[in-house]
């Protein structure tokens, strides 16, 4: 039962996450953390985070992970193969049965209707992020960081992955100081 | 045996040095499969991706899931996806596994905490390009249209996501086609 709620679970993400990889993230989070409640949010942030600072295709290293947790190696194999097996298949058998696939307007059709869906999702997603970062950090220091994140990303083109490794480590670093911190920062909550 | 030798190697060093998901690596898969290897031409390389790009699923393991199949069969397709997949997945299985195992200390709280507003301003800049996207193929028109009756039903209603977008699909294939 359970290895068969890791092959839904992946197989729809999968093949409703039309635009690559990242299209899929919030596809994984409804299944992860809502349908199936295998994860907190927090959880899902911190695989999140750490599949984004290392490299490979991250779909596959999410539904790689997920599936390890739930459900063992067995599980990680079954997750896998769903989220990738069933578009492969279709590729392998589109490529070989049509000459061109320039063809295939209405494909191309499909897909960009499916783009701005996925956007609003992610939009969603980031909302939920952003909203969960002023709970635990306070409103400033949360917009702050995300505005400070933003100019780094975007303007000063830091790859995400330098980011997010400097920013575990300044975490781990802290940690004589802890206490106090957090004191404060439950103080700047309040 | 040295063909599958290869096939592991031109999927795995892309997989490897392909930092930031499926998309970063399709020009080193690029370089790899149509430069040094030759199994395909340029033409033909982006015969394969436009596909790939329409079709649902992540972009990487869909390239090399093909591409291994068109060079060494079965065998070489699954060669292929465990050389896309496999190093960056054990990798990430080990730091998780630590990072769990010490999942009650402070420090790692206070990780989870820092890096929140980072994944928010990454995951808001994956939004803005979609819809960024959406502008150029389909116009600001149609893009609206989409986004509002996507929020609405997503967010008001309560829709799963797999109808909203198999309804999206079925609108696209008869508006956007």
């Amino acid at each position: 039962m359970k290895q068969l709620n890791i092959s839904i679970a992946f197989f729809r993400s999968g093949i409703l996450g039309y635009g690559g990889g990242p299209s899929s993230i919030p596809l994984v989070h409804k299944e992860v953390v809502q349908t199936y409640k295998w994860m907190t949010d927090d959880e899902f942030a911190d695989v999140l985070a750490l599949a984004n600072t290392l490299p490979g295709p991250i779909n596959t290293k999410m539904a790689g992970y997920i599936g390890y947790r739930v459900g063992g190696f067995l599980g990680m194999l079954n997750a896998i193969l769903s989220s990738i097996l069933p578009t492969i298949v279709l590729m392998i058998i589109l490529l070989a049965s049509l000459s061109s696939v320039r063809s295939l307007s209405w494909v191309g059709g499909m897909t960009k209707a499916v783009v701005p869906v996925v956007g609003v999702m992610m939009f969603t997603l980031t909302w939920d992020f952003y909203k969960k970062s002023y709970q635990t950090l306070g409103k400033v220091i949360a917009s702050v960081a995300v505005v400070v994140s933003l100019l780094l990303l975007e303007i000063l083109h830091i790859h995400p992955a330098i980011l997010i490794v400097v920013i575990l480590l300044v975490a781990i670093l802290k940690r004589d100081k802890a206490p106090r911190d957090e004191q404060e920062m439950k103080k700047g909550v309040s | 045996m040295m063909l599958y030798w290869h096939i592991f190697l031109a999927f795995f060093i892309p997989g490897i040095v392909g930092y930031g998901g499926g998309p970063a690596s399709i020009p080193l898969i690029e370089n790899e499969v149509v430069d040094r290897y030759g199994w395909m031409s340029v033409s033909e390389f982006s015969e394969v991706l436009a596909l790939g790009n329409s079709l649902p699923g992540p972009i990487a393991t869909k390239m090399s899931g093909y591409i291994g199949y068109a060079e060494g069969g079965f065998l070489g397709s699954a060669v292929a996806v465990f050389a896309a997949v496999a190093p960056s997945l054990i990798l990430m299985i080990i730091l998780l596994g630590l990072l769990y195992r010490f999942k009650d200390s402070p420090k790692v709280k206070r990780m989870t905490n820092y890096i929140r507003p980072t994944i928010a301003a990454m995951l808001g800049v994956m939004t803005f390009s979609f819809f960024a996207t959406s502008y150029t193929d389909s116009g600001v028109v149609q893009t609206i249209i989409l986004i509002v009756a996507s929020f609405f039903l997503l967010e008001k209603l309560k829709v799963h996501p797999a109808y909203v977008i198999l309804a999206a699909l079925v609108y696209g294939g008869i508006f956007l086609g």
